[in-house]
C-alpha cells in the first residue's frame, strides 16, 4: 500500500494504525465516528477522529482520488471555498480501490439540515444563493464543477449568513477559463440535480411545505447568471461619472460577497470602460485583518463583526482612560477580557454546536435583542448568560461538530 | 432519434494545438459507434463537440439533419448517460427516474406513460413503487439509464461510463448497455479507451490518434484488416507481434525464419526493403500439435521461449527476438503512443493449452502465413490490407445488427 500526502500533515501520523487494508465497509465500528451533516454519495464514506480532528474517507477509484486530490490542494491554495485534502492511500490489497482522506470541515452543516431544521423559513432563498455564489467563485477561477449539487456542497454559519463549500472535485475541471457553453452546462446539471435533492426532502417530509422544489431549483439558472452578470459586466459610463461609479461598482461586489483584485479603466472621448477583476478566493480583507490583531482564525462576516465589536471596545476604553490607546492594546485586553471569557462561558455539555466566533456573533444578536426590549443595553454578560440559558440548549444536538463528539468519547 | 453527421471538425485551442483535427463521421441511425484511442486521441473532446460543452472551431456538426453548431446543450436533445446517477433515498424508483420530467413540467399522464414505457424496457416494473435502498448494483445502473430514456433524447452519449466500476459490475454493465441499445434502437456515441469495450459494444469503431480518424469499421473488420501499424497494434489483446523482416521477391525474412507471400499481397510491398510484419498471437501454434494437412499452409522456425504462461483453457509463450535499431525505435514510439508498457522486442504466441513446450528451452513453432500483414514501417502504412474483404466484414455486421434490432425489440414489445 501506498499512502500520498503533502506536509505539513504530521497529524496523519496517528491515521497510519488505521486498517487501511480492508474495505472501508467492513472497519470496526470502534474506529468509525458518526457523521450526521452529510449528504448522499455514490462512494462508501466514513469518518474518523484522530488527535481531536476528524477526517472522512473515501473509497474511489485510484485514477479520481489522484484527480480529486490534486484539485482540492490546488483550490486550497488559492483560497477557494473547499474541503482540505489531506492525502490519498492506493495499492491497496485485492484490487480495492484507493481512498482519499479529506479534512472534516467543521461547525458545516449539510442542506438535509439546514432545509429541515428550525431555521428552515430563511433557509431556501439564502441557501441557493450561497451555492450560486460559490459556482460563479468557481467559474471564475476557470473550474467546470460537473456535479454541483447541495450534496456536494456544506454552509458554514458565517454571522447570519452561510459560506458554501465544495466538498466533492471528483468530476471537476481545471481550465484557463470557461467558455460561456460550460458554465451553462455546469449550471443545468445543479439545476437538476437540486431539483431532485429538494423533491427527496420533500417526499421524505423534511422540507417545510411552502417549499416548491422544482420552483426554487428552475430559479437557480437566472440568479446564477444574474450574480455573473454583476460581477463580470464592462460599464461604460461618462467621464464625470467616473469617481462615484467606480466606487459604486467596487461596493456593489463587495456586498455580493466578492473582493476585486485590479481596476482597469479605459477613458477614450467617449467615455470610460470599466473592466473589474473579480477575485475568486474568498473575501479576506476582514479576515485577515482580525488575524493580524488577535490571531483569530474566523471567516469573513465573522471577522467583520468581531472587528466592530473589537473597535467599540477600543473607543470605551479610550473614553474610559482619556487619551488615545493603541490599537494592538486594544485588540489584545479585547482578546482576553471580552472574546475568550465570552466564548468559554459555553457549558461542556452544549459544546461544539456553535463555532466560537458565531457563538460570539450570536450573543452580540442576542444582546441587542434583549435591549431593544428592554429599553436599556443589558451589557454583554447579561446577554451570554441569557444565551446560554434559553437559546443555546435549543439548538439540536446533532449540529455539534464531530470534533467535538469525538474529544467527549 | 437521429443520425450525426460530422464534417471536417476541427477543434482548436487557445495555443493553436489542434484536439480534433479534421474529423467527418456519420453515424447512422439507430447505430451504436464507439470512439476509441488512447489518452489525447480527441475522443472526448469531440464527444464534448457533439453534446454542446465544447466549441467548435470549424465545420459542421449535424444532427437529425439540422446544423447545430451555434445551439447550446439544451437546445440539442441528447442525453448524456450516467451524467447524474445518484440515486435519492426518500423518492421511489418510478420517481427517481421522473423527476427530469418533473422539472420540465410535464403533465402527469405523460410522465406516467414515459416512465413506465422505460421501466418495460429496463425490467423495473415490479420496483417502480419501492424505495431505491435495496436495489442491485445493475438495478442502480438501470434507473439512472431511465432518466436519460424518458427525456426522448436524439441520442444517448456515454463517455467512459464504465472506467470507475469494479471488474465484475463492469462485464455486468456492458451486457445491459448492450442489450438496452439494441431494445431501444437509439443512437449511441459511446466514448472509451478499452480496446476489449469497443470490441464487444460497437456495430462500428471509430479509431482516433492525436485527433485524426485512423479507421471507421466494424471490430471484425478493424482485427483482420487495419488499415495501419497504431490501429493494428491497438486493437487487439494480447497485442499483434511486429516483427522486422527483409523482402527478397515473395520471400520475408524474419527473426522467426521465411514467410512466403501470395502473388497479392507480394505485389503490394514490391520494391521495398526493411519491412514490418504484423502476426497476431493465434496465428502461432506448437508445431508438433499442428495437424500434416494444415502444415504447408505455413512456416515452421525454431525459437528459445522465455516464459511460458498457462491459464487452464489457454497458454501463452513469450519469445523474445533480435531487431535493428530504427526497428527498435519505432515499435518504442509506438508502445508509448498506445500507453502499452511492454517493449515489443518479444513476441507473444498463443499455443494449445495441451502444449508441452518449456521456459528456457528451444521450440519449434508452427506461423499460419496466410493472415500476416505488412507494414511500412516509415509510415506505418499497412500494404497487404484487403480493403475489399475488410468492407464485406463491416456490412456483415451491419446485417447482423439490423437482425438483432429487430428480434430484440419485438421481445420488447412482447414482454410489455
Amino acid at each position: 500500500m501506498r499512502y500520498l500526502f503533502r506536509p505539513p500533515a504530521a497529524e496523519a501520523a496517528g491515521l497510519l494504525t488505521l486498517p487501511w487494508h480492508q474495505p472501508l465497509e467492513e472497519w470496526d465500528e470502534d474506529l468509525l465516528l458518526e457523521v450526521p451533516q452529510r449528504g448522499i454519495s455514490r462512494h462508501v464514506v466514513r469518518f474518523t477522529a484522530s488527535e481531536g480532528r476528524v477526517y472522512a474517507l473515501k473509497e474511489i477509484a485510484e485514477p479520481l482520488a489522484r484527480h480529486e486530490y490534486a484539485l482540492l490542494t490546488e483550490f486550497e491554495g488559492e483560497g477557494l471555498p473547499s474541503v482540505s485534502v489531506l492525502g490519498i492511500c492506493f495499492d491497496r490489497p485485492d484490487d480495492q480501490q484507493a481512498i482519499l482522506v479529506t479534512r472534516y470541515l467543521e461547525y458545516s452543516m449539510s442542506y438535509r439540515y439546514l432545509f429541515s431544521g428550525p431555521r428552515a423559513e430563511q433557509a431556501p432563498e439564502q441557501l441557493l444563493d450561497t451555492l450560486v455564489q460559490l459556482l460563479v467563485r468557481l467559474h471564475l477561477a476557470g473550474v467546470y464543477w460537473g456535479d454541483c449539487s447541495l450534496s456536494n456542497t456544506l454552509f458554514r454559519p458565517d454571522a447570519g449568513t452561510y459560506t458554501a463549500y465544495l466538498v466533492d472535485a471528483e468530476t471537476a475541471e481545471r481550465h484557463g477559463s470557461l467558455s460561456p457553453r460550460k458554465r451553462a452546462y455546469d449550471v443545468e446539471l445543479a439545476r437538476e440535480r437540486v431539483g431532485a435533492e429538494l423533491m427527496d426532502l420533500a417526499a421524505g417530509e423534511l422540507l417545510p411545505e411552502e417549499i416548491d422544489p422544482i420552483e426554487v431549483a428552475n430559479a437557480l439558472p437566472g440568479r446564477y447568471e444574474a450574480l455573473w452578470d454583476e460581477v463580470t459586466r464592462e460599464e461604460v459610463f461618462r467621464a464625470d461619472e467616473q469617481a462615484y461609479r467606480v466606487a459604486e461598482r467596487v461596493q456593489r461586489i463587495n456586498e455580493l460577497g466578492f473582493d476585486v483584485g485590479e481596476i482597469e479603466l479605459v477613458t477614450s472621448a467617449e467615455g470610460a470602460r470599466l473592466r473589474v477583476e473579480t477575485r475568486v478566493a474568498e473575501p479576506g480583507q476582514h479576515r485577515r485583518e482580525l488575524v493580524r490583531l488577535t490571531g483569530l482564525q474566523v471567516q469573513e462576516n465573522q471577522a467583520l463583526r468581531l472587528l466592530n465589536d473589537l473597535r467599540s471596545f477600543r473607543a470605551y476604553l479610550e473614553q474610559r482612560r482619556g487619551e488615545p490607546v493603541p490599537e494592538t492594546v486594544a485588540a489584545h485586553r479585547w482578546l482576553t477580557e471580552v472574546y475568550l471569557p465570552v466564548v468559554h462561558a459555553v457549558p461542556p455539555e452544549l459544546a461544539g454546536r456553535l463555532e466560537p466566533a458565531e457563538f460570539f456573533h450570536e450573543v452580540l444578536e442576542h444582546r441587542w435583542f434583549l435591549s431593544e426590549r428592554a429599553g436599556f443595553d443589558v451589557g454583554t454578560w447579561a446577554a451570554v448568560r441569557s444565551y446560554v440559558q434559553y437559546v443555546l440548549p435549543r439548538t439540536p444536538r446533532e449540529v455539534t461538530t464531530p470534533s467535538v463528539i469525538a474529544a467527549r468519547s | 432519434m437521429a443520425s450525426i453527421e460530422m464534417k471536417n471538425i476541427v477543434k482548436k485551442y487557445g495555443d493553436g494545438f489542434p484536439a480534433v483535427n479534421d474529423v467527418s463521421l456519420d453515424i447512422d441511425e439507430g447505430e451504436f459507434m464507439i470512439l476509441v484511442g488512447p489518452s489525447g486521441c480527441g475522443k472526448s473532446t469531440l464527444l464534448r463537440m457533439i453534446v454542446g460543452l465544447e466549441d467548435i472551431t470549424s465545420g459542421d456538426m449535424v444532427i437529425g439533419g439540422k446544423r447545430v453548431n451555434d445551439k447550446a446543450p439544451r437546445e440539442r436533445n441528447l442525453s448524456m448517460v450516467f451524467q447524474n446517477y445518484a440515486l435519492y433515498p426518500h423518492l421511489t424508483v418510478f420517481e427517481n427516474i421522473a423527476f427530469p420530467l418533473r422539472l420540465a413540467k410535464v403533465d402527469d399522464a405523460e410522465v406516467t406513460r414515459r416512465v413506465n414505457e422505460a421501466a418495460d424496457v429496463l425490467e423495473l416494473h415490479e420496483h417502480l413503487e419501492r424505495k431505491p435502498a435495496n436495489l442491485s448494483g445493475g438495478q442502480r445502473q438501470r434507473v439512472a439509464m431511465g432518466r436519460a430514456i424518458v427525456r426522448q433524447a436524439e441520442a444517448f452519449l456515454f463517455d467512459e461510463p464504465l472506467s470507475n466500476l469494479d471488474a465484475k459490475l463492469r462485464g455486468q454493465m456492458r451486457t445491459e448497455i448492450s442489450r438496452l441499445q439494441r431494445r431501444l434502437g437509439i443512437t449511441t456515441v459511446y466514448v472509451t479507451h478499452d480496446q476489449t469495450e469497443a470490441m464487444t459494444l460497437g456495430d462500428r469503431v471509430c479509431v482516433l490518434r492525436k485527433g485524426k480518424i485512423q479507421q471507421v469499421a466494424s471490430p471484425r473488420e478493424l482485427y483482420e484488416q487495419p488499415v495501419n501499424l497504431f490501429v493494428a497494434g491497438f486493437i487487439g489483446s494480447p497485442p499483434m507481434n511486429f516483427l522486422p523482416a527483409q523482402l527478397d521477391g515473395s520471400r520475408l525474412t524474419t527473426p522467426f525464419g521465411h514467410i512466403d507471400l501470395d502473388e497479392r499481397r507480394a505485389a503490394a510491398v514490391a520494391g521495398r526493403d526493411l519491412l514490418l510484419v504484423g502476426i497476431r498471437p493465434e496465428y502461432f501454434e506448437d508445431a508438433s500439435l499442428v495437424d500434416e494437412a494444415k502444415r504447408p499452409l505455413g512456416s515452421v522456425f525454431t525459437a528459445r521461449v522465455d516464459v511460458t504462461e498457462w491459464l487452464g483453457d489457454s497458454q501463452f509463450a513469450y519469445i523474445p527476438y533480435e531487431a535493428p535499431d530504427e526497428i527498435r525505435s519505432q515499435l518504442r514510439e509506438l508502445s508509448k503512443e498506445l500507453d502499452a508498457e511492454e517493449l515489443r522486442t518479444q513476441a507473444i504466441v498463443s499455443i494449445d493449452a495441451t502444449s508441452r513446450i518449456r521456459e528456457g528451452r528451444d521450440a519449434e513453432f508452427w506461423l499460419d502465413s496466410r493472415k500476416v500483414h505488412v507494414f511500412d514501417p516509415t509510415t506505418g502504412e499497412n500494404l497487404t490490407r484487403d480493403a475489399e474483404a475488410g468492407a464485406a466484414l463491416t456490412r456483415m455486421a451491419a446485417e447482423d445488427r439490423i437482425e438483432q434490432v429487430q428480434s430484440e425489440q419485438g421481445q420488447g414489445i412482447s414482454a410489455a
